[in-house]
């Protein structure tokens, strides 16, 4: 194709591929696990890639993020290496967290990861906190950094997210919560968990701005994060931006993806119709054989990071007691 | 020299740091005008509502938001208004705060400190009354602080606030209005986290005890003085990490053992010391450690019936009686 005739510039191109480095990172865990190399459990964000690809690229290395036990794509995002995932996903010591973290706590405060979080709603409390601390005592004069929390709709019924919400409308932070509306937490249907439609909504409650968007049209999630990110830089305040998206595996390596409470019909529509993947290309108009080029050229990535998690050594058992205090 | 209340105390802790290090801040409910018991009352004119802190009534999530701040660089001290509440924060404590450290591989640090008054009023019944200490023991990640005198509770608290870890403070609501000297070396005067201390020298006895029941023990000592046995009293002062040498020290000086808690007895912080006197110098022993605690019952409103089970010097005496004589 002429460059002249392509529908995209480069960056686009590259929210492409990267979509593609989280889904080949996340089924490459799901192989490793089978294979009995990867030990604990997984959450895969599978389906759910052009949210970390759409609101992540939108920071600066030094805004502030923190994420949930679905992270890895954000994390990957934000900046982090694929090898120094795969290696904390191990348990080797050159992973970011020593090892000692795993898949639900990877943290790399390099790229203002302040880490996942195992406990579901509990990164929105720390990054009211961390969004505080940019606007403390006059700091603001010196940065204009914001934070983003992302979240699921199961954690929108707990406490945190309310108490949150008003918090950091009231202070009026530089903090935009990201819910992931994957349409169920663990097995329960968000219909059984709440009664409302939108979980955005929620916002106009706290006096903030909610916007609920479809969470798989990449340039939708990108144009929404940067204006919202935008507004915050500026002293807007935070948001709550809902992204309704769908992941494709079971709740965690545990579960089967169809079968107990979705129907293979459902997923297989989401998977067909409203891939994420599949309608950049289309956006994109890229032809079979860029994309089988670019599905081979994250092979080799994910190939080599892997390559590097397994030949690195784990944290000795001496080593570790000295990371419980400061 | 100079004399000041225990609740002074903590206050001038918190100004001094204030003033030596523009990242300490305090956070929680009315601590504008501290109207719970004037801990933080005045604060606000000298340090400005940027400094000291109102929120919601939240305290979860306002454990989280002082975490939060701590992992981005501030040094927040929350306030919780009473021990009994700090039940609501255990999550934040828990799971985010304390392991911060050793999830992320040594890459964060949670400097934070959370006070909370805690111990029997005077009819203020179940749920305002507690003595929680012992749950915090069990938490690794964190050090918990309970100084039984105005001294003590200053130079502790400004190590607590200089400590990069997570610090439970716990002052006793009795303390507040006990006065005593303190020394005036100003900013430097601070004392080792971890480090008990002798409060009444003695020879047949070991009591072993920590805030506010030091000074039932330091009654009982004398009453039992008139007598002929001599005590010596143990303050433990940090409950976590627990300063097995000096337990042991006193252990081989008396060879008996009379270890003194308000909290409840069952998995209590006088559990812990009579495991690692068990555990270390059982062969000193002289006669079996007896413990004094409160029993396993919530703290009844009516005030015969809450003297009844809170315990005291006469309880304290009674179980010195016991040891001796066998
Ligand atoms: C406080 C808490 N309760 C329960 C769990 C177990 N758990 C892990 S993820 C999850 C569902 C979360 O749903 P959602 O927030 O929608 O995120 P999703 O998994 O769909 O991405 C549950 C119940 C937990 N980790 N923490
Ligand atoms: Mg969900």
């Amino acid at each position: 194709m002429c460059a002249a005739n392509k529908k995209y510039d480069e960056k686009m191109l590259k929210d492409y591929k990267d979509m593609w480095l989280i889904r080949k990172f996340e089924d490459k865990i799901y192989q490793l696990y089978s294979e009995g190399v990867l030990p604990g459990t997984i959450h895969a964000s599978t389906g759910q890639e052009a949210v970390a690809v759409g609101i992540c690229k939108q920071l600066r290395k030094d805004d502030l993020m923190f994420t949930n036990h679905r992270g890895h794509g954000h994390t990957l995002m934000k900046g982090a290496e694929a090898k120094r995932m795969f290696a904390e996903l191990l348990g080797k010591e050159t992973g970011y967290c020593k090892g000692l973290g795993g898949s639900m706590h990877v943290a790399d405060t390099e790229n203002g990861v302040l880490g996942a979080n195992g406990v579901v709603g509990s990164g929105m409390p720390l990054a009211v906190g961390a969004a505080l601390s940019l606007v403390y005592n006059g700091r603001r004069e010196d940065n204009d950094k914001v934070c983003v929390v992302f979240f699921g709709d199961g954690a929108s019924g707990a406490g945190v997210f309310h108490e949150c919400m008003n918090m950091a409308s009231n202070w009026n932070l530089p903090l935009i919560f990201v819910c992931e509306n994957n349409l169920y937490g663990m097995s329960t249907p968000i219909k059984e968990q709440g009664s409302i439609e939108n979980i955005a909504d929620r916002a106009a409650g706290y006096n903030m701005e909610g916007v609920t968007i479809d969470g798989n049209d990449l340039e939708l999630v990108k144009e929404t994060a940067a204006r919202l990110i935008q507004k915050a830089r500026e002293g807007g305040g935070p948001s709550l931006l809902e992204c309704k998206t769908y992941r494709y595996n079971g709740h965690s390596r545990g579960d089967k993806p169809y079968g107990i409470y979705r129907t293979k019909e459902e997923v297989d529509y989401w998977k067909t119709e409203k891939d994420p993947i599949l309608r950049y290309e289309k956006v994109l108009g890229l032809s079979d054989e860029e994309i089988k080029e670019i599905k081979k050229e994250t092979d080799a990535i994910i190939d080599e990071a892997v390559k590097f998690a397994m030949e690195s050594d784990a944290l000795s058992p001496e080593d570790v007691l000295q990371y419980v205090f400061a | 020299m100079r004399t000041i209340t225990y609740l002074q105390a903590v206050r001038e802790a918190m100004e001094e740091e204030m003033e030596r290090d523009e990242k300490v801040f305090v956070i929680g409910l009315d601590v504008g005008t501290g109207l719970t018991f004037g801990v933080t009352t005045g604060m606000i004119d000298k340090f400005g509502k940027e400094r000291v802190i109102d929120t919601p009534i939240a305290e979860l999530s306002v454990a989280g938001v002082a975490t939060g701040a701590a992992l981005n660089g501030l040094r927040p001290v929350m306030e919780v208004m009473l021990q009994d509440f700090i039940t609501l924060c255990m999550e934040q404590i828990t799971n985010q705060a304390s392991k911060a450290r050793l999830m992320t591989g040594g890459q964060l640090k949670a400097p934070v400190v959370f006070r909370a008054p805690g111990g029997w009023f005077g009819s203020f019944a179940a749920q305002h009354s507690q003595s929680l200490e012992a749950w915090f023991a069990h938490i690794p990640g964190l050090k918990v602080i309970a100084p039984s005198t105005p001294a003590e509770a200053k130079a502790l608290l400004k190590a607590a606030i200089r400590d990069d870890n997570p610090v439970a403070f716990f002052e006793h609501k009795k303390l507040f209005g006990r006065t005593g000297e303190v020394s005036e070396y100003g900013e430097d005067y601070v004392i080792e986290i971890g480090k008990a201390d002798i409060k009444r020298e003695g020879t047949d006895v070991s009591i072993i005890t920590y805030s506010n029941m030091i000074w039932e023990a330091m009654d009982a000592a004398e009453e039992l003085a008139k007598e002929g046995i001599s005590c010596e009293v143990l303050d433990l002062r940090t409950i976590s990490p627990m300063d097995r040498e000096a337990i042991c020290e006193t252990v081989k000086k008396t060879g008996k053992v009379v270890v003194a808690e308000e909290g409840v007895e069952t998995g209590g912080v006088g559990a812990e010391v009579t495991a690692i006197i068990a555990d270390e110098v059982y062969a000193y022993l002289d006669a079996p450690v007896k413990r004094v605690a409160c029993p396993m019952i919530p703290i009844p409103f009516n005030p015969d019936l809450e003297r009844f089970v809170v315990p005291n010097k006469d309880n304290i005496i009674d179980a010195v009686r016991e040891v001796i004589n066998g």
